[in-house]
């Protein structure tokens, strides 16, 4: 028993990978379902409301305390929500392109899934990262290159709704994220530069990145990159005010217009899981990953250490998650224009100069 | 009128970053968060209802039990919707209150025609119909959502009167009657 479960973890027997990638999917899709949770709750705080309270299931209402707890709370309501998706009737319009719109969906959730095996969690007692593709060396290039994929879930389901709102949302979406991908990408290099200068042999690693910010946090030592890769990501992950692929103002629906039932849900939850990626990068680039707090690597030892580690990037995604869900309901939606003018006149200036700045900094100074 | 012209500050260099402004708005929705909600919770909590609010018609009783309605039938015809139909009836003599001029046999307010206006309230000259404060109608057929006269007198009820118009006239009637003799 023990053996298998050692295997279950370590083993990189393509059965055991396979079971790995199953559990943390299904961790990932519960996360997007309560993600979705919290939107529908911090919204309803925000607006004076009190949300999601009365969905329930008649053997939980049965236990005390509890029970109203988990209805007030609206916990069953995430398994409402998909049970909903799955069972409403699939429409297919008549006017689409049949094998496309039926694969954009697919194509924008896969990458937001793949994306997740290079997500290192928690530090293990043997000192590799908790992640299912543990220490590949090239992590944070491969997440960008296929969290990146996730555009053309968008662009195929507005071009193949053969629908002018959804074609709009697609363009829209295309242009914008290929607009933030570069000062992204510029944003943090310099988060590399310091981890893997002259000395230490952390490299596009994202342990050894986490590792590197042991002393102090990116966030405090790279202000200017943690705010532009912050705006990016909510650029990135089309969440407002970047909001441009859905537009529901002026373009219906956006990109998923013509899209109902399961396929659209597949869509919501590509969103939520873009959201889960994006969170988790910055806080393992910028908010110093599994570490509590700013200059304390490590509390206890041994699988202790591990649980503390994964607790605190968890409440740190929850938080972060928050943190999405709170600058939606505040912010209205760019202009396009707007966020074009962002994307290209500042955040790329910005982050170009920061880099050059690092530059300066760690080969005259540093 | 003269034109007053308005010197418009330029934004700061914060102002134009946009942040603080982010910022602010943080925080009002924070302090929103924090603030109770003010959703009423609606088949266990119920509204109060305004005085003078106009809900479901409804027939009324004065303090004596009598129907207040005379089947005049003003209502009936002032109805924009025509959502009334009386059908009226004579009272035996050997009624208690056989000086009332008429009682209404029948009468029925079709509630999917009703515009909720007032207007039967406003001409009845017999302050017998009523807007009261249901506020909620609902039913899974057409013949339900018609009341019937039992079901108008039992949504009205009593209501107080001060005039007793039936009983001074009788009374005078009485009195005038005793004075020929």
């Amino acid at each position: 028993m023990e053996n298998l479960l050692n295997d279950l973890l370590t083993s990189s027997g393509l059965i055991f990978v396979g079971v790995r990638g199953v559990i943390l999917i299904g961790i990932v899709m519960t996360i997007a379902g309560y993600a979705v949770l919290l939107e529908r709750k911090a919204s309803a705080w925000i607006q004076g409301r009190l949300g999601p309270n009365r969905t329930t299931l008649p053997f939980v209402s049965w236990i005390p305390l509890i029970g109203p707890f988990l209805r007030l709370g609206g916990f069953i309501q995430p398994a409402a929500d998909g049970g909903k998706f799955l069972f409403k009737e699939e429409p297919m319009p008549s006017h689409v392109r049949k094998i496309y719109y039926v694969l954009a969906p697919i194509v924008a959730l896969a990458p937001a899934l793949a994306t997740i095996a290079m997500l290192p969690f928690a530090l293990l007692p043997d000192g590799t990262a908790l992640a299912l593709c543990k220490g590949a060396d090239v992590g944070v290039l491969l997440m960008f290159a296929v969290s990146s994929l996730g555009v053309y879930g968008i662009a195929l389901a507005g071009w193949s709704s053969n629908n002018k709102f959804s074609f709009l949302g697609a363009v829209r979406g295309s242009a914008q994220l290929i607009s933030y991908e570069l000062a992204m990408g510029l944003a943090v290099l310099p988060v590399f530069l310091i981890a893997s200068a002259p000395g230490s042999d952390h490299g596009l690693n994202l342990t050894a990145i986490v590792a590197s910010q042991e002393g102090l946090w990116n966030i405090i030592r790279q202000p200017l990159a943690g705010l532009v890769f912050l705006v990016c990501i909510f650029a990135e992950t089309n969440r407002h005010p970047f909001d441009m692929p859905e537009s529901e103002t002026d373009l219906v629906g956006g990109f998923h217009t013509e899209y109902g039932a399961f396929k659209f849900g597949l869509f919501f939850v590509a969103e939520y899981g873009h959201m889960i990626i994006g969170s988790s990068l910055f806080i393992l680039m910028f908010l110093g990953g599994w570490h509590i707090l700013p200059g304390i690597p490590q509390i206890g030892t041994g699988i202790i250490a591990t649980l503390i580690g994964l607790g605190t990037f968890f409440t740190k995604l929850v938080l972060f998650l928050f943190f999405f869900v709170w600058v939606r309901w505040t912010i209205p939606r760019f202009r396009y224009d707007q966020v074009m003018r962002l994307g290209w006149n500042v955040l790329l200036p910005l982050a170009v100069a920061n880099l050059v700045l690092t530059f300066i900094y760690y080969a005259y100074a540093g | 009128m003269a034109v007053k012209v308005l010197e418009r500050r330029p934004l700061s260099f914060w102002e134009r970053t946009y942040l603080p402004q982010v910022l602010g708005g943080l925080r009002v929705t924070w302090r929103n968060i924090l603030r109770p909600s003010v959703t009423l919770q609606y088949p266990e909590q119920r509204p109060t209802i305004p005085k003078g609010y106009r809900g479901v018609p409804t027939l009324v009783r004065d303090p004596n039990g009598r129907e207040k309605c005379v089947s005049c039938q003003l209502c009936e015809f002032i109805c924009p919707p025509k959502a009334i139909r009386i059908t009226p009836g004579e009272i035996p003599a050997t009624a208690e209150t056989a000086h009332v001029e008429k009682a209404p046999k029948e009468f029925e307010i079709n509630m999917l025609r009703c515009i909720y206006c007032g207007l039967c309230q406003e001409v009845c000259p017999e302050e017998a119909i009523w807007l009261q404060n249901q506020y909620s109608m609902t039913g899974t057929t057409r013949a339900e959502m018609v009341n019937n006269k039992a079901r108008l007198y039992e949504l009205g009820g009593t209501l107080p009167d001060s005039h007793f118009k039936w009983d001074h006239k009788k009374a005078e009637s009485e009195r005038q009657a005793g004075g020929h003799h």
